[in-house]
């Protein structure tokens, strides 16, 4: 018997239960099925400007620092005075996301885009947030063609843009957004949840900003 | 690990007599409690968010073979492969195979309690494989040659100097009069030092906070970032996880963690909490190849249908630790178990045997407050009384201890002798108090002195009393 069959098997005699049982496999079937949320805490429930300065209270209560713009157009000039503000070279890395393509950031003559997956070498990333959780601070990140995954964790300093049409109110509703363009029971390869800049408080409790990931996270939202 | 549970009483009394020791347990109070408090109270749903998570475990344990079936076939259905392991030996032999597949010299490594528990660095090193903790506690004890003392917080018994003191002796391509006195300065030192080992390893191994049946993705929860470029940078990614990890859907596992930062460290959501669902995607710009999954049983399967079941809805955030006097006063070591504090009392008897892991549900003084923290509401003392019947059932403790015990019994079932005995022991105990009403040392009770003082009974025992309360009352 294979080591998969053995421990099936010794889950179902603990239990006392056998593989056949077509009830156990009818409340199963069902539950994935239906994938019902639970309970949603009132704060994640909330109209849409009241999820929008909640989740940016809570993403500031977690070190991010917030800009707004009327409009997507508005991203790259944003971009230039956040870099430019912290001392930074007018250089970023970014994604091919369509989102991010139609900004216009050819038209930011000052500022170098580098395309594709950072190499650990760039000081800034700018990414595309399909969603935000307002009950906590969080971005929605999905990896995919145009999103690299490399881009949220190398840089030193990650900017993301996220439409406020998109800031969600509960985790629920960042999951069902992924389910309504991926499918159901289907995922792209990595969704990153992200609350604040990294940090460790490994040495003594003492909370340092920068661990791994970006020193810092500035968030735009678009509309 | 050298599981040195069996001793736990001399280890305790190392542990209490261990200066730095004692100074860094202090943060866990200070850096812990009051902030779980904080993020609990400002969320009104909270407890109801603990029935909810207890309940979808249950149904989850309830199901576990089936729900392993599914999570099983999503996993293959978005490219990755599922390896199932009896024991521990069984993972290491699989993890081996899989890096030796890719011809792997280097390991980095996510936080993970499960690779501690089948103590897989060790078996890397003697299979020439350089294993890399990459979490900057875990980095930090790797270095020293010490096993975590804490399930989230894996350095938390060093001060900054001793870590200090460990970056000097090991990076010593470094300039020597750097400025290593804040920790800002070492934890700089620590991401430069790690950057580089993300680009050079072949695998990337985490644990899973999370397997999910609905999609077949696994969950890791850090605050650091480094699980993530674990599994990002690493040609393969490998993640291993007990059976229990699994949770049914996306949203039951939203109900769950919405209570783990609160109940770890008193955040809301911790900063990255990242799914993962199989290799990288023939179009992605970046992510790993290989996908495996390697999930262990050691031992779950027969805590099933058991009184010790509901220990299985364990989500390791480390509340009962951080609640917990015993924890407080010793620290993780003293348990000499992968598992430390109230959680470790009841897993380590039920993963190691009671005959190695008996000592650790005694090293409790049932004060309840793991209990009433633990976001799972799993009755962890009542599970550590499970185990002291036991060893009482089998003759395990010392004999002082038994009759000890046979001679309080005697005298518990006399009530009149009981309360005789009671009314001669308590003036002299009294006595003995002297004007600041604290016995020092107590003939036979020298284990108890050792450590605190007793405080002196104040005139009448609690009968007496109630006695002469009941008298009152009904005279009124």
């Amino acid at each position: 018997m294979s080591a998969r069959d053995t421990i099936l098997a010794g889950v179902r005699r603990s239990l006392g239960v056998s593989s056949d049982d077509a009830a156990r496999r009818a409340a199963v079937a069902q539950r994935l099925s239906e994938a019902r949320p639970g309970l949603i805490p009132a704060r994640g429930q909330l109209p849409l400007e009241e999820r929008i300065s909640l989740f940016s209270k809570y993403a500031q209560k977690y070190g991010a620092t917030i800009a707004r713009v009327d409009a997507i157009t508005g991203l790259p000039g944003e971009v230039s005075r956040y870099l430019m503000s912290h001392n930074l070279p007018a250089s970023i890395r970014m994604g091919d996301d369509p989102l991010l393509k139609g900004a216009g950031f050819e038209n930011e003559t000052v500022l170098t885009v580098l395309h594709g997956a950072s190499d650990g070498t760039d000081l800034a990333g700018v990414s595309h947030a399909r969603g935000a959780v307002a009950e906590s601070g969080t971005l929605v990140l999905a990896s995919g063609p145009d999103n690299p995954v490399t881009i949220n964790f190398l840089p030193e300093h990650h900017i993301v843009a996220v439409r406020a049409e998109d800031v969600g109110g509960s985790l629920e509703e960042a999951f069902a957004g992924i389910v309504a363009t991926y499918g159901k029971g289907m995922m792209p390869r990595t969704v990153n949840f992200v609350t604040g800049p990294s940090r460790s408080g490994d040495i003594e409790q003492k909370i340092i900003m920068g661990a791994h990931g970006p020193r810092a996270l500035h968030i735009v939202i678009i509309g | 690990m050298q599981i040195t549970t069996p001793n736990f009483k001399e280890n305790a009394s190392r542990a209490l007599a261990d200066a730095p020791l004692q100074k860094a347990l202090k943060n866990v109070e200070i850096g812990f409690i009051a902030k779980r408090l904080a993020a609990a109270d400002a969320l009104p749903e909270f407890e109801a968010l603990r029935d909810n998570a207890r309940d979808i475990k249950n149904h989850t344990l309830a199901h576990l073979d089936l729900y392993l079936e599914e999570y099983e076939k999503k996993v293959i259905a978005s490219g990755g492969h599922v390896h199932f392991a009896e024991t521990a030996e069984d993972a290491r032999t699989i993890i081996l195979d899989i890096c030796r597949k890719r011809n792997a010299k280097t390991v980095t490594k996510g936080k993970s309690m499960i690779t501690e528990e089948i103590e897989l660095n060790d078996f890397f090193e003697k299979n020439g494989i350089t294993p890399v903790e990459t979490d900057l506690g875990e980095y930090i004890i790797q270095l020293r040659g010490e096993t975590p003392s804490h399930i989230i917080a894996p350095a938390v018994h060093l001060n900054k100097d001793q870590v200090e003191a460990d970056f000097r002796r090991v990076h010593t391509h470094l300039p020597p009069d750097r400025d290593l006195s804040q920790h800002e300065a070492l934890l700089n030192e620590a991401r430069q030092v790690l950057r580089q080992r993300y680009f050079e390893a072949d695998v990337g191994i985490t644990g899973a906070n999370f397997l999910i049946a609905e999609t077949g993705s696994s969950v890791i929860v850090t605050n650091e970032g480094n699980g993530d470029l674990t599994q990002t940078l690493g040609k393969c990614h490998v993640v291993v996880a007990s059976l229990e990890k699994l949770v049914p859907t996306l949203n039951d596992c939203s109900q769950i963690l919405r209570l783990l930062a609160r109940s770890a460290t008193g955040q809301d959501m911790s900063v990255y909490t990242t799914f993962s669902t199989g290799p990288k995607r023939t179009e992605d710009p970046d992510g790993p190849e290989e996908y495996h999954v390697v999930l262990l049983d050691n031992g779950r399967t027969s805590m099933l249908g058991t009184e010790f079941q509901e220990m299985l809805r364990c989500i390791r955030c480390g509340a009962c630790m951080n609640h917990c006097p015993v924890y407080h006063a010793v620290g993780g070591h003293a348990y000499g178990a992968v598992y430390p504090g109230p959680m470790g009392a009841v897993l380590t008897p039920s993963l190691s045997g009671i005959e190695i892991g008996g000592q650790l549900p005694n090293a409790s003084t049932f004060c309840g407050r793991c209990e009433s923290v633990c976001p799972m509401r799993i009755p962890l003392p009542k599970m550590m009384r499970h185990w002291r019947e036991r060893e009482f059932e089998k003759h395990l403790q010392p004999t002082a201890a038994r009759y000890g015990l046979k001679f309080w019994a005697f005298f518990a079932k006399r009530p009149k002798l009981y309360r005789a005995a009671v009314s001669l022991a308590m003036p002299v105990l009294s006595a003995l108090g002297g004007s600041k009403r604290r016995i020092h040392s107590l003939p036979l009770a020298g284990g108890w002195t050792k450590h605190r003082e007793m405080p002196a009974p104040e005139g009448k025992t609690f009968l007496q009393a109630w006695a002469e309360k009941q008298a009152q009352e009904a005279g009124r």
